[in-house]
């Protein structure tokens, strides 16, 4: 979790600043703000810095780009950065297909269970990630075995499967909930919804015509942020994925920097760039097509 | 293009202890342009979603031609709509928008463009196809929208206040463009407003709605001069309320006696509705009654009127008759010998709650 979260606010910075106002005091604002963006850069840069150059500075040799040569070739490195990259995908398509559907229904034909379904997204964040994985570990002991030959234990068997442990795309579907749902609520609330897909019924559109051709376009920024901040959880997430003991990147960070100090600094780098540029893809892939219009 | 003929029947819809439908009969002929006229909160927008089939009643049904549609789906029914609130796809552009239905329909892109552009040309924004919604006023907008729901050519076309939001000027601008559509394309049209004046001014039939009912439909001169009930008389235009007595088939007010036209209640006791037209006001120094205040609106001048025993009226004339009637001013009224509406005597109500309704 730690390279991670930085990204989100230090990308935020600019886009908060105040819009000017009149002469004088746009000159002011615009002081303040570089003053703001001065001391935020310093605090997110100081330790970045220290870190890039404690790996590319070493004491014999001076300058060297060894430490993030290392990582490329470091045993495990490929396997766990795809696994964590592919369990983010899973995890982002099943938590969309989840909640949009949900919270377009209630929505539009019961606005009254809004508030069942806001609390019971946002739930996943006052429970402790160790007693959540002490549930699911239990769980996962469940299959006795005169069960061997069920569907039900099979099931258990499969989504434990280390090569792609889709128990763990469980596991974050549910920690994103919140974020998803605020998102989603963010951006769903920005739209009139109920208009919208009642126009489009009107022109003859069925109902997966209106989701696909209305509801998404108009719900692009809202379906980025989601994302993003699902990306930004699942590439972070270390305390599940360990206890229940599989290695995708954050945990194969871990397990590495026991070695090597310089390459475990590089790492944590290195995957803090990375993140920041998937993050920056998806950002802009979701802003793109508003602007160009 | 042709319009088909809406029936409305027995329509009930209840939301929890609210009755928005309460027993709707209504019958819209082919080709004409009815007005559902009635205050924020009658059921307007229910019985029109109802065609639209956003709304399903709890009872009753909707025809067409004579079809039941009530369990149609939305998508499959033969209606477009204009929505009260601007309803464009922001993600559009005007000629995608308009082209909306064509492109569910599997139009191919050619047709849908060829479409497109003559029902911007029909709708007055020829050149506006390549816009989108945030650049286009709030009339333009409600322009594109009525052009997209003309696009699948629907033989009924539902407006829900499509003019609220937009200021007086473009408001009336509008709703003439709109009546001259309608009547070039025969197109059978419900109207829904809580504005009396746009409701006389362009429709064919005017409904007047009251708590989910029926309360009167009419021809606008006919529901305007021989409304059926109080509350139509007090709702579409304004009314005076006089107190009169009754006396066989005539009413006693105000120092005459005029016929009765309608029902009357039980008690002798009577309120008797007079428009502000039908009062003429005569400067005089020894009249019954003393101008309270005078307001000019261009062509006419509408003065409120006390009359010596505490009665407040209103009164519309010319307003090159009213020079000599400022405020403070006494003056003598009559009213024109005509046949009037009484109703069940309420405690004296000024007029100014009959002005406030019907604005
Ligand atoms: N979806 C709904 N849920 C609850 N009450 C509703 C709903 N739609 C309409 N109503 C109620 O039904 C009544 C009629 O509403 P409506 O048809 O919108 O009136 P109008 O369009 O004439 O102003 C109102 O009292 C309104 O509050
Ligand atoms: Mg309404």
């Amino acid at each position: 979790m730690a390279p991670l979260t930085p990204a989100v606010p230090a990308a935020a910075v600019p886009a908060a600043a105040p819009p000017a106002g009149r002469q004088g005091r746009a000159r002011r604002v615009r002081v303040w703000r570089g003053v703001v963006l001065a001391a935020a850069a310093l605090y997110f840069l100081t330790p970045l810095i220290t870190s890039f150059v404690f790996t590319v500075n070493d004491p014999v040799r001076g300058f060297t780009l060894d430490a993030y040569l290392e990582i490329f070739s470091a045993e495990g490195f490929v396997q766990s950065l795809l696994l964590s990259l592919g369990l983010a995908a899973a995890t982002i398509v099943v938590v969309l297909l989840l909640t949009l559907p949900a919270m377009l229904a209630v929505r539009l034909s019961a606005p009254r269970l809004r508030p069942v379904l806001e609390v019971i997204c946002t739930l996943p964040l006052v429970v402790p990630p160790i007693t959540f994985v002490a549930g699911i570990s239990t769980v996962l002991r469940w299959g006795p075995d005169h069960l061997a030959a069920t569907p039900f234990y099979q099931t258990i068997i499969a989504v434990q499967n280390p090569a792609f442990p889709a128990v763990l795309v469980i596991a974050y579907v549910v920690l994103a909930l919140p974020f998803v749902y605020r998102s989603l609520d963010a951006g769903l609330g920005a739209i009139d919804v109920r208009t919208l897909v009642e126009a489009a019924r009107n022109c003859g559109a069925s109902w997966p015509h209106v989701l696909l051709r209305v509801i998404i376009p108009n719900l692009r920024a809202g379906l980025a942020s989601a994302s993003f901040l699902t990306l930004a959880l699942v590439l972070g997430e270390y305390t599940v994925a360990r206890l229940l003991g599989y290695q995708p990147f954050p945990v194969w960070i871990v397990t590495i920097s026991g070695s090597n100090a310089a390459m475990s600094v590089a790492v944590s780098i290195f995957s803090l760039l990375f993140a920041w540029l998937l993050l920056l893809v998806l950002s802009t892939a979701g802003t793109r097509k508003r602007s160009g219009s | 293009m042709n319009g088909a003929r809406v029936e409305f029947r027995g329509l009930r819809r209840t939301f929890g202890a609210t009755v928005a439908l309460d027993g709707l009969d209504l019958t819209v002929e082919p080709g004409t342009l009815i007005a559902l006229l009635g205050p924020s909160g009658c059921g307007k927008t229910t019985a029109l979603r109802c065609v639209a089939g956003f709304e399903h009643p709890d009872a009753g049904a909707v025809l067409l031609d004579g079809k039941d549609i009530t369990r149609v789906p939305a998508n499959r029914r033969d209606a477009g709509m204009v929505f009260q609130s601007y309803s464009l796809f922001p993600n559009l552009n005007v000629y995608d928008n308009v082209a909306f239905g064509l492109r569910v329909r599997k139009v191919p892109a050619a047709k849908r463009r060829a479409r497109a552009a003559e029902l911007l040309e029909l709708v007055g924004l020829p050149a506006h196809g390549e816009r989108y919604p945030h650049q286009l006023s709030g009339g333009q907008q409600q322009r594109v929208a009525l052009a997209r729901a003309l696009a699948l050519e629907p033989r009924v076309l539902l407006l829900d206040e499509p003019l609220s939001a937009l200021d007086a000027k473009v408001r009336v601008a509008l709703r003439e463009e709109i009546r001259r559509l309608q009547l070039s394309l025969g197109i059978t049209t419900i109207f829904v407003t809580h504005d009396q004046e746009e409701a006389l001014s362009v429709a064919d039939q005017v409904a007047v709605l009251r708590s989910g009912r029926l309360e009167q439909v009419g021809a606008p001169a006919e529901v305007y001069d021989r409304p059926a009930t109080p509350f139509v008389a007090e709702f579409v235009g304004t009314m005076n309320r006089l107190p009169g007595r009754l006396d066989g088939q005539e009413v006693e007010v105000a120092g005459q006696r005029l016929p009765v036209h309608g029902e009357t209640p039980g008690t002798p006791e009577v309120d008797v509705l007079v428009r502000p037209e039908t009062v003429l006001v005569t400067a005089a120094y020894d009249g019954e009654a003393v101008v309270l205040t005078s307001s000019f609106r261009g062509a006419s001048v509408r003065l409120l009127l006390r009359t010596d025993d505490g009665t407040e009226l209103l009164a519309d004339l010319p307003a090159h008759d009213a020079a000599r009637l400022a405020p403070g001013q006494r003056a003598g009224f009559r009213l024109v010998q005509r046949p009037v509406l009484v109703g069940p005597r309420t405690t004296v109500s000024p007029p100014a709650t009959a002005t406030a309704a019907a604005d």
